[in-house]
């Protein structure tokens, strides 16, 4: 699979078999990685597929366990971020980690400001700083706070500040993620002048379009290994996606068909929100939910799936956008209110958005169930203990008493307790945001029948996973998120894991290919 | 079958329950146990008891007396500490008490109960502030009440234009020195305030969300409680807390001193509760052992000024005792320390 790479020159940088285990996980199992001089490159790769440690391995910030790295023809081991900054590798990471109250030039200078005699030399931080400026062509007064600039900027000068030292090899780690279009464009221009001086550049992203619009060559990971590394001209879109989340297109063609769905089109609509936007979340989402159906929500991570269910639910507000609930017009402003109107939500973040860890089982099954009712309406202690038997024993949720502390239980079973806790309170839409990720095949299959006899007695569920399989086994409808907006909808029949990955892969009008 | 395994559950439940709160009271109250215990053998009279114009007299009854303040601030520290919080400001909050009762005592005809009653709620709304600030404005609760514990003694001490307040009224004295069911009258305050907040947080929803929000507020706030309402209401009961305090202390000493009243005594609750196993990061709270970690705090106190070892020694000894309640808490601790004894012998 991987081919040779056509270059007169020895690669810039040279990962050979690196592994990394952490207890219980083996991230990273004898992963190859070749970088040149003059060269964007991709690394692709699902969530848990390794690309995060394979930086991190590559910028010092964890050991590798054994494999060898060359930069430049030598030899490397670095053991801390610095250490790899010396021997230059530098990092930008999708957070802009920069001090905001701070000027440009002090940003630039951070850490390393040239001193005589224990004092800052201010002239030359504002000379180096203004350098390191030019380079990028950007034009601004850098004794102006950081603060004072956009974002885009923000992210611009923490390149900058990377580049300070003498670096080869740049890593970018999801850097568009809170950039709008016009400000992704400017980023690139950046990072083609950069790759045209003899810069190595590793792009990390999650949006297709942004890989083809400015990679020359994509290196795909899944479960902690190389899938391959491909010049961008020679992978499809489709293919690269089949590659990603392991599954060839013509297999998944092959597995699908066959499923006769009701078409819902019939049913009361209970949700309707039409072109929610919010910066650095959804450009423009459009979703309809029916009474008694699951809408399945697919895309790729980072398409825009959990932000629309944060709006849904009156996490995050909107900039833009209408939401109807039962055909009136609705401010969402709050979880509290959102539940008050009958929704439910299930967070993919199981443990910081989902259990409360030290309190019982009993207590995080009745605790949506116990906000609706008030503080002063408490469940008695027999309700509390009845409910809590109850879902214990038809969810199948493996715990030696009800009075547990939740955070003892395995993730599935917290899982389980957490599907509990909306259930109890009875829900008209419930938002299940990967409600299966981790649990076993039993278990999932639990869920996805519930999921079934839930809809049936009338409510409705949005239903998000990454697992397609599931999405298609278990949805009425699908809309497929691409990029933070609705590319399409598949309804009944139309349903199969080939639609959605063709949906997915499809190239839009606007993109600049 | 199905029915028998419910039960079993049901069984087990419950001895997790009892097991859980018994944990946390054990250790205050062997500590508690062992400090009587070498008064017991050491220090003649201690549990010396003596009934005298209706009223019991004795060492362990000071105790309880002396340790009123402190438990009334451990209990409302209780509940701020539970939600992920803290409340520096008490100990200011009952300056305010002492300078408003004074104010009101010296320049108005107020009944003695409009005065209580006046006092304790510009306390809550003292209280209430923080919890604004707290809850509303999002600043760190560290920060947030040690502005009032800073500008509390300011305010109070403007209200008393910085001089001591003394006062001379029967019935207001009665609050912290007067004798009821042959008690001093603080340990009733202290009894009621706790049956209050115990039937507060057990009979109501009020304990379930003050837990949840310690513990995690992100999931609390997706689960449809008023995160934000919770803090503030917690430190609201704080400031009214402090101000029971205040009110004692003015009664006791019968002046209102801005400079000294309540002065450190944030502190002193503080430790109360760590000792009674409420962690300072919030989540899972337990008033009476609170309540068990004031009395040990004021027994040793009490037992170095009785066996008149010089008073320099009280915050050292106080500190020692409380670093090895603390350290026994800790399972690992425990266990790593039965490791060693085992190993040596």
């Amino acid at each position: 699979m991987p081919q040779t790479v056509p270059s007169i020159e020895p690669p810039l940088l040279t990962l050979r078999g690196i592994e990394k285990s952490f207890p219980g996980v083996k991230a990273l199992a004898g992963v190859d990685f070749t970088l040149n001089r003059r060269e964007i490159h991709a690394l692709m790769g699902e969530n848990g597929a390794g690309k995060s440690t394979l930086i991190k391995v590559l910028t010092g910030v964890y050991r590798r366990d054994s494999g060898t790295m060359q930069l430049g023809g030598s030899e490397i081991d670095p053991r801390s971020p610095q250490d790899a900054q010396q021997a230059g590798i530098s990092t930008v990471y999708q957070e802009v980690n920069l001090i905001p109250h701070l000027s440009v030039a002090e940003n630039i200078s951070l850490g390393r400001q040239p001193k005589r005699l224990g004092f800052l030399r201010w002239g030359e931080i504002a000379q180096r700083a203004e350098k390191a400026i030019a380079r990028l062509d950007l034009k601004l007064d850098v004794r102006k706070p950081l603060s004072s600039c956009s974002i885009a900027v923000q992210q611009l000068i923490a390149i900058a500040r990377a580049l300070d030292t003498d670096a080869r090899v740049l890593i970018l780690d999801e850097p568009t993620s809170s950039l709008d279009t016009r400000e992704v464009e400017q980023l690139f221009v950046l990072m083609r002048k950069l790759r045209d001086q003899g810069l190595g550049i590793v792009f990390v992203t999650h949006f297709l379009d942004q890989v083809y619009a400015v990679s020359d060559r994509i290196t795909i990971l899944r479960n902690g290994q190389r899938v391959g590394d491909y010049a961008a001209v020679d992978l499809s879109r489709i293919e690269l996606i089949s590659k990603m989340i392991g599954k060839d297109l013509s297999e998944v063609e092959r597995e699908s068909g066959g499923k006769a769905k009701p078409l819902s089109t019939a049913r009361e609509i209970l949700v309707q929100a039409t072109g929610l936007k919010r910066k650095g979340a959804v450009e423009n989402v459009d979703l309809t939910i029916r009474k008694g159906e699951v809408v399945g929500l697919a895309g790729l991570l980072g398409s825009g799936r959990t932000e629309t269910a944060r709006i849904l639910f009156g996490i995050d507000k909107p900039d833009a956008g209408k939401i109807e609930i039962d055909g009136h017009k609705r401010e969402l402003r709050s979880a509290r209110q959102a539940i008050a109107l009958g929704f439910g939500f299930s967070s993919e973040d199981r443990k910081t958005e989902g259990i409360i860890p030290n309190l019982s089982v009993r207590e995080n099954i009745i605790l949506v169930l116990q906000g609706q009712r008030g503080w002063l309406r408490l469940l008695s202690r027999k309700e509390q203990e009845e409910l809590a038997a109850k879902y214990i024993a038809m969810l199948n949720i493996a715990t030696s008493d009800a009075e547990k502390p939740i955070r003892f239980l395995s993730g599935g079973n917290q899982q389980k307790a957490l599907l509990a806790r909306w259930l109890a309170s009875k829900p008209r839409l419930l938002i299940l945001d990967e409600p299966t990720r981790g649990i076993d095949v039993g278990a999932k299959f639990e869920i996805q029948k519930l999921m079934r006899s839930l809809t049936n007695e009338g409510m409705s569920i949005l239903f998000i996973s990454s697992e397609l399989e599931e999405v298609v086994r278990s949805s009425d409808r699908v809309v497929i998120l691409r990029d933070r907006a609705r590319i399409a909808e598949l309804v009944g029949e139309e349903i199969s894991q080939a639609a959605i990955l063709s949906s997915i892969a499809g190239t839009n009008e606007s993109s600049p290919e | 079958m199905k029915a028998a395994s419910d039960n079993a559950l049901q069984r087990e439940s419950k001895a997790r329950r009892h097991s859980e709160a018994w944990h946390h009271l054990k250790w205050p109250l062997i500590a508690l146990a062992v400090v009587l215990l070498f008064n017991f053998f050491f220090t003649p009279l201690f549990f010396h008891l003596e009934m005298k114009d209706g009223r019991i007299y004795g060492s362990l009854i000071d105790i309880l007396n002396r340790a009123a303040p402190v438990m009334l601030l451990s209990l409302g520290m209780t509940i701020v500490i539970a939600t992920g919080g803290v409340d520096l400001s008490v100990g200011a909050v009952m300056a305010i008490a002492g300078s408003i009762a004074a104010l009101l005592i010296t320049k108005s005809s107020y009944s003695f109960l409009s005065i209580v009653i006046l006092t304790v709620c510009a306390c809550a709304v003292a209280g209430t502030w923080n919890g604004v600030l707290v809850a509303y404005a999002q600043v760190q609760p560290i920060v947030a009440t040690l502005i009032l514990m800073v500008a509390g003694r300011g305010i109070a001490q403007l209200l008393t234009n910085g001089q001591i307040i003394t006062f001379e009224n029967p019935s207001f004295a009665f609050f912290g020195g007067g004798t009821f069911l042959a008690l001093p009258f603080p340990i009733t305050i202290v009894a009621v305030t706790f049956a209050i907040l115990s039937t507060l947080v057990n009979r109501t929803a009020a304990g379930l969300f003050i837990e949840a929000v310690g513990d995690n507020e992100k999931a609390s706030n997706y689960s449809g409680i008023n995160t934000r309402l919770v803090k503030l209401a917690a430190y609201t009961l704080g400031g009214i807390c402090a101000g029971l305090a205040g009110l004692i202390v003015a009664s006791d000493i019968k002046a209102a001193d801005a400079n000294n009243a309540g002065l450190y005594l944030e502190l002193d609750s503080i430790l109360a509760v760590v000792v009674g196993g409420t962690a300072l990061t919030g989540g899972r709270f337990f008033l009476l052992s609170s309540l068990a970690g004031a009395l040990l705090i004021q027994t040793i106190t009490t037992t170095i000024l009785t066996r008149a070892i010089p008073v320099e020694f009280t915050l050292i000894v106080k500190a020692v005792v409380i670093i090895i309640v603390c350290l026994l808490q800790s399972e690992e601790f425990r266990k790593k320390a039965l490791q060693l004894v085992r190993r040596k012998s």
